[in-house]
């Protein structure tokens, strides 16, 4: 349902600092997929997600989404049908504006806004039965401002903002990396439990080893800009840390002494 | 006193106007619009035009806010389009400005005095001419005070406070913030231009300077305001901005009364403004140093 063909992204092309950040990358996403991305740092794996967003655009090849080529799409325009997550859970909430508000602008994500009003009680409820859901105790703060909340909250938030009207693709960009251990174990425990139950195909970018392994059924290594690795179904069920860190050093051709890849065994 | 406190409610009104404008660029979309010390005179001076030349008042009115409008879209085009920043692109209009203002009024000054103006119009229907100001100012005021609340709790409203609140979250809800910033700066100077052409009306001239220091004003009112009465619901931020307007003007016209020339209000607006800005800082520090004296003693 996502394909990608022959994308190459440059930054500062033809300065010293040029960087091809990705490098005639193809990649075809099926319909449910869960996707995980590790890779060590300027690999290109945010980029990658902001490619495919639109946030940036790219300077050499295609993008498709269910067959229709939306390379030249605007961001916002994609953004109909594909929901994002960052890793600064600030981003991804309007902070002066309420639970219930920021909601409300999900909740017209993919569709044309009008002056009818953002909110009435019967969405109100809506909200607060799917807050209830959580289990995080923010259904009884719809008028709260966002700005109130923890980072972990706020995360939460996003997801659902990001989901609430179901989007063709979700795409994660290292969700967790800002919380602490147990929160961080909430919110991917809700990842799971939104994507499976909406059967929503994902792409979700991690640093954690563990998490890529045991979240989803696909993983993809990338390094300087192209994939290395893609492993899929009963390979990468079966696969073990140790594995893959063995793995990505014969991919790569190179030692392994990334300390930004950290090897989480046992932390949950 | 009573007099200065009519004066500087009906003041407050009729720049109110001009405060709610500011307060849609500078408070909800977060842009630094500096096009309102051009398109205030510029509501003027096509007022003033088409009164001068016995044209309808209201529809002297209209053009007014429709050229007010079309600044203000310029100026969101220059930043959206051309990739100009806010803050220069705002500046560019506003100096454009003032030769088109020049232009339209012909000179650097327009009489109404003996023109029939919208308070003549009104006069005409049987209102008071000692009641007439404020009771256009204020329903003035006050209509454009709701519609402006209700539409900042629609869809569009929703989009447009998410854009100056955080425009990446924004885009990944599907919002064109380009055009939510043309819509902010378009509706802000309408009314700013809406508030230019009330006032030269209000004064019996339209003058080339009359915009120099709006933007002092729109947001010593704004600010003022939002200290007084905080940001609990977007009801309360509009009144607030239209409080501290009322605020300006009356501390405008004590030093008036005071005995300070007309010269110097730009400084004594100044020195309001710095106050105004200071204060929630200097209760803060007298709080903190409070409690902690308490705790020492302990």
């Amino acid at each position: 349902m996502l394909e990608l063909k022959g994308v190459t992204k440059i930054f500062n092309a033809g300065t010293v600092n040029e960087n091809v950040v990705l490098r005639d990358i193809n990649l075809e996403v099926d319909e449910g997929d869960f996707i995980s991305i590790i890779g060590s740092n300027g690999a290109g794996k945010s980029t990658l997600l902001n490619v495919i967003a639109g946030v940036y655009a790219v300077d050499k090849g295609t993008i498709l989404l269910d067959g229709r080529d939306i390379t030249r799409m605007p961001e916002h325009e994609r953004a109909r049908f594909i929901g994002r997550v960052f890793q600064d859970p600030m981003k991804g909430t309007a902070p002066s504006m309420t639970i219930e508000e920021n909601l409300a602008i999900a909740y017209c994500r993919s569709s044309r806004r009008t002056l009818k009003w953002g909110l009435n009680n019967k969405l109100r409820e809506e909200f607060r039965q799917k807050l209830a859901e959580t289990g995080l105790g923010l259904e009884n703060r719809l008028n709260y401002k966002v700005k109130l909340l923890s980072g972990g909250q706020r995360q939460a938030l996003t997801l659902i903002i990001a989901t609430m009207v179901k989007p063709k693709l979700l795409l994660l960009d290292e969700h967790t990396a800002a919380l602490d251990p147990s929160t961080a174990r909430q919110i991917n425990n809700l990842t799971e439990e939104i994507v499976l139950q909406k059967g929503i195909t994902t792409l979700m970018i991690t640093h954690n080893m563990e998490h890529a392994i045991k979240m989803g059924n696909r993983l993809i290594m990338m390094d300087k800009g192209q994939i290395v690795l893609d492993i899929k179904g009963s390979d990468k069920a079966s696969l073990t840390v140790n594995e893959l860190v063995d793995m990505f050093e014969e991919a790569a051709h190179r030692k392994f002494d990334e300390d930004r890849v950290m090897l989480r065994v046992s932390n949950g | 006193m009573f007099g200065l406190m009519v004066t500087s409610l009906e003041q407050g009104l009729v720049f109110g106007i001009m405060a709610l404008g500011v307060y849609i660029t500078f408070k909800v979309l977060d842009f630094p619009d500096l096009t309102v010390d051009g398109s205030f005179p510029l509501g003027a001076a096509v007022a003033s035009i088409i009164i001068f030349n016995n044209g309808n008042p209201l529809l002297a009115l209209f053009f007014a806010t429709v050229a007010g409008i079309t600044a203000g879209c310029i100026t969101g085009l220059l930043n959206t389009r051309a990739k100009i920043t806010g803050l220069l692109s705002s500046i560019l209009t506003m100096t454009a400005l003032y030769s088109i203002n020049l232009r339209i009024m012909g000179r650097a000054n327009v009489t109404l005095l003996n023109s029939r103006t919208i308070f003549t119009y009104l006069e005409e229907w049987g209102v008071p001419h000692s009641w007439v100001f404020l009771a256009l100012f204020t329903i003035a005021a006050f209509l454009i005070k709701s519609l402006l609340d209700c539409f900042l709790k629609t869809q569009i409203g929703f989009a447009l406070r998410a854009t100056g609140d955080n425009p990446e979250m924004a885009r990944a809800n599907g919002i064109n913030t380009d055009t939510m910033k043309i819509l902010g700066l378009s509706l802000s100077n309408g009314l700013v231009a809406l508030s230019g052409a009330l006032v030269a009306q209000y004064q019996g001239f339209a003058d080339i300077g009359m915009g120099i220091g709006t933007i002092v004003a729109g947001l010593a009112s704004v600010i003022i305001g939002e200290m007084m009465l905080g940001e609990r619901s977007i009801g309360v931020a509009t009144f607030a901005s239209l409080m501290g307007s009322f605020i300006y003007r009356l501390s405008i016209g004590i030093a008036l009364r005071l005995g300070f020339a007309a010269t110097d209000l730009k400084l004594l607006t100044t020195i309001l403004v710095i106050i105004a800005l200071s204060t929630p800082k200097i209760r803060n520090l007298l709080r903190s140093t409070t409690s902690s004296a308490v705790s020492n003693g302990n």
